[in-house]
């Protein structure tokens, strides 16, 4: 009885989840621009997108940025995280306050202020900037997610390895940081789905040399959203699919995969 | 695991120490273009490329004003821009375009005389027009049975709940004016506060204030009517669904004329090869492309004849070829300067209360 | 190990040039007037803020905090379950539900936005689904409800993770222990697993409450701009009406009302604080 109510849970949660993209796998396959009506099954919109230049730019550069800014704000997010774990008081309030401060903030007041700022200093706006601004937002993000794992850590496990003989360096690297595991891949995960997003914050910091996907597509919305759009959302999510199961299917002894 | 993350990195490294090392060393012309998304047919820009030798780095946005914040702040430069007709007034007033060299635009001789000289830009230096239209109602046909020639019928209370109003405050605001007979470019505060009270009052009957979903929204038969421009209508038209129950009327009293135009930004880097390119975009084989791709109406007069004996039933529809009485009738948005503030206050008025 | 803390050093210098000094920009944007592009020939001016104290603006901050707070309830009360679930299946499935949580958050967000108006418009899938099925049309879109939904579909993994990652770890001996000491899976869940997931669930709260008050695509599409939000209306200001000196004003006003709301959670949140105090001596 149990299960089939934790089933039928779940099958609804998946549902709700996944209905936005089923329509946009559906619509990949219309002929029609609108989204109003169903014109005729059609393939074209797959094959314009592989001749599209502009789109394949875009999602060079949109994967490109959020590996990278995954990659950093992981890292550095999970040593501030630790960091932050060991203050005390009140500067460990303000601390986790102006962290908080790009969740809370508009991506529109995030993007402007951040503009004004590479502008003043005399940077040019192109990749590098865009990238410092995909980091900034991800960052808090990281550090939210690795510190609730950290105030589970056992405290005492960290002062044993001490009392051992190790050092607070290798303390960190074989104690600390497999215990909090989850807690990073978690961010990182955060973190990557919030850079692939991003559409305020990247168009007024990229200047004109880089785009990325949201941005082509937020451009669009005048004219209507190209299908081919909706392709390369279908053709991505179905390599994200397929990567999982073999992944999946490599880990087969039931060991956890990283979480 | 780590091994996987390990090359990942290394690849990442790679790649990004290989775009900017590529970027040195490179002498090739390269023309930042900015246009709005999906307002040009992508094959023109290779072919440009290839014609030229001059390489073309194009960019893209949402709106006038996303646009406008990112000239204005700085830290990039573009050399051709889409804006349209009153950022163009307000570009020019704030000195942000440099004056184009007609000798080396000869292809406007093909521009409809009608449409040079206009109100946004009154001794044509600095634009060259891109596309045109007008802004009407766009309506289900078998939703409404009275005839859509009025902005009356937007405070129709018999379609309650069915109306959909842009969320642009020229256009409500626009409308709402030109329907108490006043001018969409009014300064009169009298004027302008008796045209917010009607959008106050037609409130009630707005099922949502919507942008470019509103084509959308009433091709699916969410809503029976909605304020939108020729260029929806258009788009319903040449799509591949059947769309024929969809009709796009134009008031009588008069409505508004838009233009999206091209010019050239202060900060531009490359002015003779940014007047090759709009010359490009003015050439009757280009522009009849052009037109063909994204369906609006062309100023080129070349293209428009071709057009119109390819054809003719095109210019059969308002939205494509207005009537010239609806011409006279119209107003182009002109610049507003320090007014702007006040309708934008009157129109944030409407949408918070 | 409480030398540990020299870790947050770096990060601390970062966080103070690219979020402190942006702040004081949006700050000094705030209490003058003037070109925006002129820093140097801004004025002191406090109109901004005395226009924000106006009723119509304070009620649509009101309202955001308001539909910020029901999706964040929401949230937590459809996510905490959902973590529960999945902290309690094979470690081979484990992971795979978590990434299948999270993958439909890397479309698009207008595009899901969009998917989700075809589905809930008046003459949507859903309604065309319940017509079919001889069920009364629902008119939830545009309205609060559509955006109430939206604003759940957009946060609920960002809620689902945390709780999940603190409560795939809980020491199955503690849990044990309770039973054994005859507790019913009712106590040990109130008793025993719920206090000690509090750190997960209060970053899940950080993580949806916080953008859920300065969202507004959501508002705009699925609410059709009949409920407008505060992030509406600072987008608005900074983009359509170039009036930064108001749209920071708000901006101020939304996060000093935040903060105050996080330093209230942070009261009730007394674990935190207890084992801070408690470990003073490390």
């Amino acid at each position: 009885m149990k299960k089939a109510v934790v089933r039928i849970y779940m099958g609804l949660i998946f549902l709700f989840l996944y209905a936005p993209i089923i329509t946009l796998i559906v619509f990949s396959f219309n002929k029609s621009k609108s989204r109003g009506q169903w014109g005729g099954f059609t393939l074209d919109w797959y094959a314009e997108l592989f001749k599209d230049r502009l789109i394949t730019e875009a999602l060079y550069y949109t994967i490109l940025v959020a590996v990278l800014a995954t990659l950093i704000s992981t890292i550095v997010g999970t040593i501030a995280a630790i960091g932050i774990h060991y203050m005390r008081g009140f500067s460990k309030n303000l601390i986790l306050n102006i962290n908080n401060l790009p969740v809370l903030n508009p991506d529109i007041v995030t993007g402007v202020a951040l503009m004004t700022l590479f502008i003043s200093a005399g940077m040019k706006l192109g990749f590098v900037t865009m990238l410092i601004a995909h980091v900034l937002f991800c960052i808090p993000y990281v550090i939210l997610a690795v510190l609730p794992k950290l105030r589970q850590l056992n405290r005492h496990i960290a002062e044993a390895a001490l009392d051992l003989g190790a050092t607070p360096g290798y303390a960190l690297r074989k104690v600390i940081l497999p215990e909090i595991r989850p807690g990073i891949v978690s961010g990182a995960l955060m973190a990557f789905t919030l850079s692939i997003d991003d559409f305020v914050i990247s168009f007024f910091t990229a200047g004109n040399e880089v785009s990325n996907l949201s941005i082509m597509i937020y451009s669009m919305a005048k004219r209507g959203v190209k299908p081919s759009i909706n392709a390369l959302s279908t053709l991505m999510f179905i390599t994200v699919v397929i990567l999982l199961l073999i992944i999946n299917k490599k880990s087969e002894k039931g060991e956890e995969l990283l979480l | 695991m780590k091994k996987i993350l390990a090359s990942v990195l290394v690849a990442a490294i790679l790649i990004t120490m290989a775009i900017t090392l590529s970027g040195c060393g490179e002498e090739q012309v390269v023309l930042n273009v900015f246009n709005w998304g999906e307002y040009i047919d992508e094959s023109l820009l290779d072919e440009f490329e290839k014609q030229t030798g001059i390489k073309i780095n194009y960019k893209t946005y949402d709106t006038n004003e996303t646009m406008l914040a990112k000239l204005e702040a700085g830290g990039s430069s573009y050399d051709v821009v889409f804006p349209s007709d009153y950022t163009v007034a307000e570009m020019i007033r704030k000195d942000m375009l440099l004056p184009l060299d007609f000798e080396n635009i000869p292809n406007f001789k093909y521009v409809d005389e009608r449409l040079k000289n206009l109100e946004y830009d009154p001794e044509n230096k600095y634009s060259v027009p891109y596309f045109w239209g007008t802004i009407g109602i766009l309506y289900n046909k078998d939703m409404v049975d009275d005839p859509v020639d009025t902005w009356e019928i937007l405070w129709n209370p018999k379609y309650a709940g069915q109306i959909l109003m842009k969320k642009d405050v020229r256009d409500a605001m626009g409308a709402s004016l030109k329907r108490l007979g006043y001018s969409m470019n009014t300064t009169n505060y009298e004027e302008l506060k008796q045209a917010q009270q009607a959008l106050l009052e037609q409130k009630k009957l707005v099922a949502g204030y919507y942008g470019d979903e509103i084509k959308d929204l009433i091709a699916n038969g969410d809503a029976a009517m909605g304020l939108t421009y020729s260029g929806d209508f258009m788009d319903l038209y040449w799509d591949e669904g059947d769309f024929s129950h969809i009709g796009f009327g134009i008031p009588k009293e008069g409505t508004n004329l838009w233009f999206d135009c091209v010019v050239i930004p202060k900060g531009c880097k490359h002015k003779k090869e940014a007047e090759m390119f709009i010359n490009f975009l003015l050439d009757p084989e280009t522009s009849y492309k052009n037109c063909i791709t994204i369906g609006y109406t062309s100023p080129n007069v070349e293209t428009l004849n071709r057009i119109r004996q390819e054809q003719p039933e095109v210019f059969e529809l308002p939205a494509f070829w207005p009537d010239d009485s609806i011409l006279e009738n119209s107003d182009v948005y002109g610049d507003l300067g320090e007014y702007k503030s006040i309708y934008n206050q009157l129109w944030t008025e409407v949408l918070v209360d | 190990m409480r030398k540990m803390k020299i870790l947050a050093y770096p990060y601390s210098v970062w966080m103070l040039i690219f979020i402190v000094v942006p702040l004081f920009l949006v700050l000094l944007y705030s209490f003058t007037e003037g070109d925006i592009h002129n820093l140097a020939e801004l004025r002191f001016s406090t109109k901004s803020y005395e226009r924000v104290m106006e009723p119509i603006y304070l009620k649509v901050i009101m309202n955001s905090f308001v539909l910020a707070a029901i999706s964040t309830f929401c949230c937590l009360v459809l996510g905490y379950p959902v973590a529960m679930i999945v902290a309690k299946a094979s470690p081979k499935v484990r992971g795979m539900l978590v990434m299948f949580l999270i993958v439909p958050m890397w479309m698009n967000f207008l595009l899901r936005t969009y998917a989700w108006m075809s589905i809930l418009s008046p003459n949507g899938f859903l309604n065309r689904v319940m017509e079919l099925l001889g069920l009364p049309r629902l008119e939830i879109m545009p309205g609060k409800t559509a955006v109430l939904l939206g604003m759940i579909y957009n946060f609920l993994p960002f809620m689902i993770l945390p709780i999940y990652t603190v409560l795939s770890k809980i020491d199955k001996s503690v849990i044990e222990a309770a039973n054994d000491l005859g507790a019913s899976k009712f106590k040990t869940f109130m008793r025993v697993i719920l206090p000690l997931s509090i750190p997960g669930v209060v970053s899940g709260i950080t993580m949806v409450f916080l953008p859920a008050v300065s969202t507004f695509v959501i508002s705009g599409l699925l609410g059709g701009g009949k409920t407008p939000l505060i992030g509406d209306l600072i987008e608005q200001q900074f983009m359509w009406e170039g009036n930064w000196h108001f749209g920071s004003s708000l901006s101020i006003i939304l996060m000093v009302m935040i903060l105050i709301s996080m330093a209230i959670m942070s009261r009730l949140d007394k674990n935190g604080q207890d084992e801070d105090k408690k470990s003073v001596k490390m």
